[in-house]
């Protein structure tokens, strides 16, 4: 077992640089999801991880040992590719054997091996088929199988789920979830889909453009996000942004669309930050039908653009003046498009950043 | 209410113009097999008589023999060193086969996957190689085998020749067919264990039949087929391939035009029979790379 330590790590293709400077510990046993949007540098973090890429610059250990002039082969890493990469005419038995029959194994030892991991995914029955017979879940699991089967120090995944249909994605996410758990195996795992990232890893890494945005415990990322680019990245429907000042005597917030007191941890803030200009995030759920009792909040006036009932809930699309509103509402009264609602928004729940560095303000 | 989409075009017209290029590219075969089994050496299918009828000009053209008989290709085997020659020809086809497509897989390999100084250059000097006429390298190509090389009159010289052709091509075909297996699969090894050599052998090769298949077949053809190089570089009778062998009934009075035939189609045989054994590889391969997935 071995945790992946990268420090100063950098990638460049010539004269563009897509990783500049990259420091990440992934402890051991842990599951990292890295999550960003598309070419943020994710899958050339695993792929540099797992050899497949060279290092410009920097250093990259597994455990105690410096991988950087490693073969992947000697890395002792396995990968999930996202297009599974089985091999088309070898059958499943045969795919999953490869890599320790490449490494020389006795054949007896080969086949419990195959055997138990068949097993553990339940492919006991498909050993002798081809890949082009199998469904994509069990095409999956084959890739799974040939991860595990070779006992490896770390896992990496490259997206493997991206390719399922929505419903097998649900079962695989927890099937390797719940795999990792049994294992113990130090994973990394790479998706551009939030959700993953959210219920899967035990860390998440978010990054843009190559940089590390934050670093966190998925409730972390969605309770305290660092910077507005996490903040919008991580919760689903993504969290409604407007930009507004705090009045001088640092109650309340003055938006285009709406006066926001400010209440509950964030009243402090304001005080600090009197007259300065802001910009607030405020979940879709903390934006309701109706004015919670108890809590403080401040109505809202929408006209409502477009309504996604999904049964447990409903997503509001409307817009305030300018400003456009998502929001999460109870499903016992859908809204019609064209309609003005009074929605209530939740004082004390708000997100303060930086009007130009887009920072949290702590 | 469904309505079929209509193709505008006439079928009549289409039916009688495949029709029509059908029969033209069969006729010219059924009348060197007719002529094969006529048990004659004369071209004609049917000699006309004196004074002839309307049945006697069609019987003419008709591309069937009057009397069948095996008479000719018995006359081929026995008579000459035909099946010598056909012998050297299998040789020099299949050694051409296995060097043209063992060069060509690894060098395609090469192109497809690693970037290297001249890698362009190369794959388009393959291609201008194949523009020139072959007549133009006979001089150069005798020179070269024969006297620089001294192996003129060897099957070796004949193999080195006929592979260097077929090459190209074969490099070509199999670099498209490399570059539509995904990447992943070999990174996948990689990640597995396997070395180049391993992915090389055991991954990629057999994932490339249906294009191996094709180069084979185009380089066996190339050795088999080839008469002007062999004519050139073979000296005395009995290294002569079955192509170069046929001209021996070609005289400089009389042609034998039935043993001709027969030797023709005999010389045939195995090529079709290739064809037929490797049919089913041959539209993934010659298709390979036109749709993705």
């Amino acid at each position: 077992m071995a945790g992946i330590t990268m420090s100063n790590l950098c990638k460049r293709y010539g004269s563009t640089s897509v990783i500049e400077g990259l420091n990440l510990d992934i402890h051991d046993k842990e599951f990292m999801v890295l999550v960003g949007p598309s070419g943020c540098g994710k899958s050339t973090i695993l792929r540099m991880i797992a050899g497949l890429e060279e290092i410009s610059d920097g250093e990259m250990k597994i455990g105690d040992r410096v991988v950087n002039e490693v073969h992947p082969k000697d890395r002792d890493v396995a990968m999930v590719f996202q297009s599974y990469a089985l091999y088309p005419h070898m059958s499943v038995r045969e795919n999953i054997s490869f890599g320790l029959k490449v490494r020389k194994m006795p054949k007896d030892q080969i086949d419990k091996l195959v055997n138990d991991a068949a097993q553990a995914l339940g492919l006991s029955h498909l050993l002798d088929r081809k890949p082009k017979a199998l469904s994509g879940g069990q095409r999956q699991r084959v890739a799974l199988g040939r991860a595990i089967v070779r006992q490896p120090s770390v896992f990496l995944f490259d997206e493997p789920l991206s390719n399922l249909d929505a419903e097998l994605r649900v079962q695989m996410r927890a099937e390797i979830s719940s795999l990792q758990k049994r294992l113990e195996i130090t994973s990394v795992y790479v998706t551009h889909d939030q959700v993953e990232a959210m219920t899967m890893g035990h860390r998440i890494t978010v990054l843009n453009a190559g940089i590390v945005q934050q670093v966190g415990s998925p409730l972390e990322l969605y309770e305290t996000p660092r910077n507005l680019f996490v903040a919008r990245f991580i919760g689903t429907p993504p969290m409604n942004v407007l930009e507004g000042q705090i009045c001088e005597s640092g109650t309340q917030i003055e938006t285009e669309a709406l006066t926001l007191p400010l209440a509950g941890e964030i009243e402090e803030l304001g005080k600090r930050y009197r007259g300065k200009k802001v910009v607030v995030g405020i979940r879709p759920e903390h934006i309701t039908s109706e004015a919670e009792a108890g809590k403080p909040g401040t109505a809202l006036e929408t006209t409502v653009d477009v309504v996604e009932p999904l049964g447990h809930e409903v997503i509001l699309h409307g817009r305030s003046g300018e400003s456009r509103i998502v929001a999460k509402l109870h499903p016992h009264h859908i809204p019609r498009s064209g309609e003005k609602v009074q929605l209530h928004c939740r004082c004390d729940k708000l997100h303060l950043f930086h009007h130009e560095t887009e920072l949290r303000l702590d | 209410m469904s309505r079929k989409i209509k193709d505008e075009s006439s079928p009549i017209l289409i039916h009688v113009v495949l029709i029509t290029f059908t029969a033209m590219t069969i006729y010219p075969l059924l009348w060197v097999l007719t002529i094969a089994f006529s048990g004659k050496q004369s071209l004609a299918i049917a000699l006309l008589p004196e004074n002839p009828t309307v049945w006697d000009r069609l019987r003419a053209i008709i591309p069937f023999p009057e009397t069948v008989s095996l008479a000719n290709f018995i006359e081929v085997i026995t008579e000459k060193n035909f099946l010598v020659w056909m012998g050297n020809s299998a040789i020099v086809a299949t050694l051409t086969t296995l060097l043209g497509v063992f060069l060509s897989c690894t060098a395609a390999y090469a192109f497809s996957r690693f970037k290297f100084p001249g890698q362009r250059a190369g794959l388009m000097s393959f291609l201008v190689s194949q523009m020139f006429p072959g007549t133009l390298m006979m001089v150069p190509l005798y020179i070269i085998v024969v006297q620089w090389l001294n192996l003129g009159n060897t099957f070796w010289g004949l193999i080195l020749v006929y592979s260097t052709i077929a090459i190209p091509f074969c490099v070509w075909m199999l670099k498209g067919y490399f570059d539509t297996i995904p990447i992943e699969i070999e990174e996948s090894a990689i990640m597995d264990g396997a070395s180049r050599t391993v992915i090389f052998f055991r991954i990629i090769l057999p994932l490339a039949k249906p294009a191996i298949s094709v180069t084979a077949l185009f380089s066996f053809m190339a050795g088999w087929n080839e008469f002007i190089i062999a004519s050139l570089l073979m000296e005395e009778e009995k290294m002569y391939t079955a192509p170069v062998g046929l001209k021996f009934f070609v005289g400089e009075h009389a042609t034998q035009w039935g043993s001709f035939a027969a030797g023709s189609i005999i010389v045939s045989v195995p090529v079709v029979l290739l064809f037929m054994y490797t049919q089913k590889y041959l539209v993934s391969g010659l298709t390979a790379g036109s749709v993705k997935g």
